[in-house]
């Protein structure tokens, strides 16, 4: 079997600008097809996809697993409970035994940081998309908010970038950084010290500036990312309790108003409403939050679709 | 002592270098028995070697360094209990080819090193394997960091040292009554230094290349406060404090202070620490995992400089066996520790090559260093001495793949690299371990004294 187009998608990082507007622009193609009668085209007939899920996902497993479907690919869903992790194999092994069935393209999630780049290591034939590892990357989640930045701007550079929270812990927000950085755009990082610490300013190649107040941190910005903030947080001391987060990072309709009056807000989901972000901005206009999850699966379907026919035959199409 | 006394080497051609003696000088060296009996010009002993008849062995050093026999006073063999990741024999072999005729195994093995029985065993197990093996006793029961060990018991038994190595002693109060204890029976505590609360799950130092990688960080404070308070400890009881594989340059300066303050500490560096930095982790490498973690280049060049100007005392090589599968995982579930008895040598070459050290400061690192620090009669070449020797070939490479490796144990981040720097010869206690760099097997299963004496 031949895969020599084989296009891994482990990470943002590393990835020219020119295949993030490719991406972009193929996943601008197949959001039409989400808006037919009937929702399937033959792009990947014959093709197996298998989403292996270690850690649990609702949102990116369905996504990925509706956007292989519409492309007419074999989808086969693993989660933690179904595969043999429960009975002590380990990642390697559960993926050497799916290579052998020989799917084109494992979609992996695993809470350990670096397991799909050991996978695209030891496996020879399937692709390997990362659907979130650990604390280190998300890139389809980057990829489908540009999609949907390039939808509410018409555009997806000359842009100021701020992320809000806990990105000490946040694989989006890791993913983002990257994708904005090699875009050209503004990038800054808001949040307390304890989950937005100076290190992170020069983690990324390019130095991203980090803002401690809100306020601040808001002025100027055209899209307002919103992190998840975990509950174990709490528990090791980097926040006292969501009450005393939201009230100062809380990014509410107000603040906006007065800070970033024009600024779109974003939230990779599942939202904490009224922590993270107040529910009269997530339900408002200057929301993208649904628009999100819409383009998660024409993003996903543009994934899978260049993992198995490679980027530069896309790019070319 | 099951040596022959008749038995006779002599070292011939060499460059003897005796940090001990401050000798560095182009002499020969003859033993007879289990003693180093004269250190002489080159040539000198060429009347024995003709009367003898094809009776003595004669050992050629030429273009090599004559130095006492290397001391590693931390390494985990693993055995009790952990016998397919290393075991006393597999561990010692790999220590001999490396230029070592003694080492210090920690008490972190199954059940763990805290009773006599358990250090007897360890010994006499050590009766045939190809160095010397000293026990460190554990400073708390299971190293639970709880109650403490029987300490008189162990040193009795012949412990040399004590650490609960692998876990810090969390109480400040149990440390500070067992430095008492240790400090009536002359013996250091080797102290692991980490506070918990702070490196909680992490794998890597705290950087901005952990954070990039997503990895749980390990900061250098979390070494440093531990230092600071062992010191204090030090101070108040007279004790000596060991400080185990120092990695920060923070760290350094406290145990430069606390020497010139004139308390009881000393150090060592592992050569992973001084010849690596966090890159080395590169993209996941789990072989770059260890405890404390791979650190930052300004953290290595002030080890660098401790150990060029003797604040810190010795190199050991944290010597810490693991099977593949506790390697070949995920990063964040690898097991931390990686080997370096037999890469020890050319490791530490390389930075007296590069100008770092000088080859004396190199050698009395390794072995007369240890020795005053545990008090053992070993790592000088004068006559009357021990007959525990190396002869180091600094331009012998050697491919450190699989089959090189003694240790049962394959995690190396030199797995498959060449390395400049070996031992050609080595003497235990009158015994060839070691000849042309290979092992001698014979002697070895006729049984190598061991240490204790």
């Amino acid at each position: 079997m031949m895969l020599p187009n084989r296009w891994h998608l482990l990470g943002i990082e590393g990835k020219s600008r020119g295949e993030l507007l490719s991406i972009v622009e193929s996943a601008v193609g197949f959001r039409e097809v989400l808006d037919r009668d009937i929702k399937k085209v033959p792009a990947l007939r014959g093709k197996t996809i298998v989403n292996l899920f270690l850690e649990s996902s609702t949102r990116t497993r369905t996504s990925f697993e509706i956007a292989g479907k519409i492309l007419s690919a074999d989808t086969i869903n693993i989660g933690a409970s179904d595969s043999s992790a429960t009975k002590g194999e380990t990642v390697l092994d559960t993926a050497a035994v799916l290579e052998s069935m020989n799917p084109d393209v494992i979609v992996v999630r695993h809470s350990a940081s670096g397991v799909p780049g050991m996978l695209a290591k030891l496996l020879k034939r399937a692709a390997i998309v990362n659907a979130g590892d650990g604390l280190h990357e998300h890139p389809s989640q980057a990829l489908l908010d540009l999609v949907t930045i390039r939808e509410a701007f018409g555009k997806v550079t000359g842009l100021t970038v701020g992320i809000v929270g806990d990105v000490r812990h946040s694989r989006v927000a890791r993913s983002n950084a990257y994708a904005h950085l090699a875009l050209g755009n503004n990038v800054r990082f808001i949040g307390p010290s304890t989950l937005v610490p100076k290190e992170l300013g020069s983690a990324f190649g390019a130095e991203i500036p980090i803002y401690h107040s809100l306020k601040e941190g808001l002025a100027g910005c055209d899209v307002v990312m919103c992190l998840r903030m975990q509950l174990e947080r709490m528990e090791e001391h980097f926040v006292a309790h969501l009450e005393e987060y939201s009230r100062e990072y809380g990014v509410t309709e107000r603040l906006l108003h007065a800070y970033a009056p024009n600024a779109k807000v974003m939230h990779p989901g599942p939202a904490n409403r009224g922590i993270e972000v107040s529910s009269e901005v997530l339900d408002g206009p200057r929301s993208l939050f649904q628009l999100q999850v819409k383009n998660g699966v024409a993003t996903r379907m543009a994934i899978l679709f260049h993992a198995i026919n490679g980027l530069s035959a896309a790019v070319k199409n | 002592m099951k040596n022959n006394k008749d038995a006779r080497i002599i070292i011939s051609g060499g460059t003897i270098i005796d940090p001990h003696s401050n000798l560095k000088a182009e002499k020969d060296l003859l033993v007879e028995g289990d003693s180093i009996v004269a250190v002489e010009r080159p040539g000198a002993f060429g009347d024995i070697v003709k009367e003898a008849n094809g009776q003595v062995a004669v050992l050629d050093a030429s273009g090599c360094f004559v130095v006492p026999g290397l001391i590693d006073m931390h390494v985990h063999l693993r055995e009790p209990g952990f016998e397919w990741k290393e075991t006393i024999q597999s561990g010692c072999e790999a220590a001999a080819l490396g230029g070592f005729t003694s080492v210090c195994c920690m008490p972190n093995t199954k059940p763990t090193n805290d009773s006599a029985e358990i250090t007897r065993f360890i010994r006499e197990r050590a009766e045939t394997a190809a160095a010397r093996v000293f026990p460190i006793g554990s400073v708390s029961i299971g190293l639970k960091g709880e109650s403490m060990s029987p300490l008189s018991e162990l040193r009795n038994a012949g412990c040399v040292a004590f650490s609960d190595d692998g876990e810090p002693i969390w109480s400040a109060g149990l440390m500070r009554r067992a430095l008492e204890w240790c400090n009536m029976l002359g013996a250091p505590i080797c102290c692991h230094e980490e506070d918990k609360s702070l490196t909680c799950g992490g794998c890597v130092h705290e950087s901005p290349r952990g954070l990039r990688l997503g990895l749980k960080g390990m900061p250098g404070v979390a070494e440093d406060v531990m230092v600071a308070r062992d010191i204090e400890l030090a101070r108040v009881t007279g004790a000596h404090v060991h400080i185990c594989h120092v990695s920060t340059a923070r760290s350094v300066e406290l145990v430069r202070r606390a020497k010139n303050d004139g308390f009881r500490v000393t150090a060592e560096v592992t050569p992973h620490h001084l010849a690596l930095t966090e890159e080395a982790v590169g993209d996941y490498d789990t072989n770059a995992k260890m405890s404390p973690p791979l650190r930052e280049e300004a953290d290595r060049e002030a080890l660098r400089i401790g150990l060029r100007e003797g604040v810190i005392d010795v190199v050991a090589s944290d010597h810490a066996p693991h099977e593949l599968d506790t390697k070949r995982c995920e990063f964040s579930r690898a097991a931390f520790g990686i080997l370096g008895l037999q890469t020890a040598v050319p490791v530490i070459l390389g930075l007296v090559d590069s100008g770092v050290l000088s080859l004396e400061r190199a050698f009395s690192a390794m072995s007369s260093s240890s020795a005053q620090i545990l008090s053992l009669p070993y790592g000088r070449l004068s006559a009357k001495s021990p007959a525990d020797i190396a002869v180091i070939d600094p331009k012998r490479e050697i491919e450190f793949n699989a089959a090189a490796l003694k240790s049962l144990s394959k995690n190396t981040p030199w797995l498959n690299k060449t390395l400049r720097g070996a031992a050609r010869h080595v003497v235990t206690g009158g015994r060839i371990t070691v000849s042309e760099f290979s092992l001698n097997s014979s002697l070895i299963s006729s049984g190598t004294n061991n240490g204790g004496e």
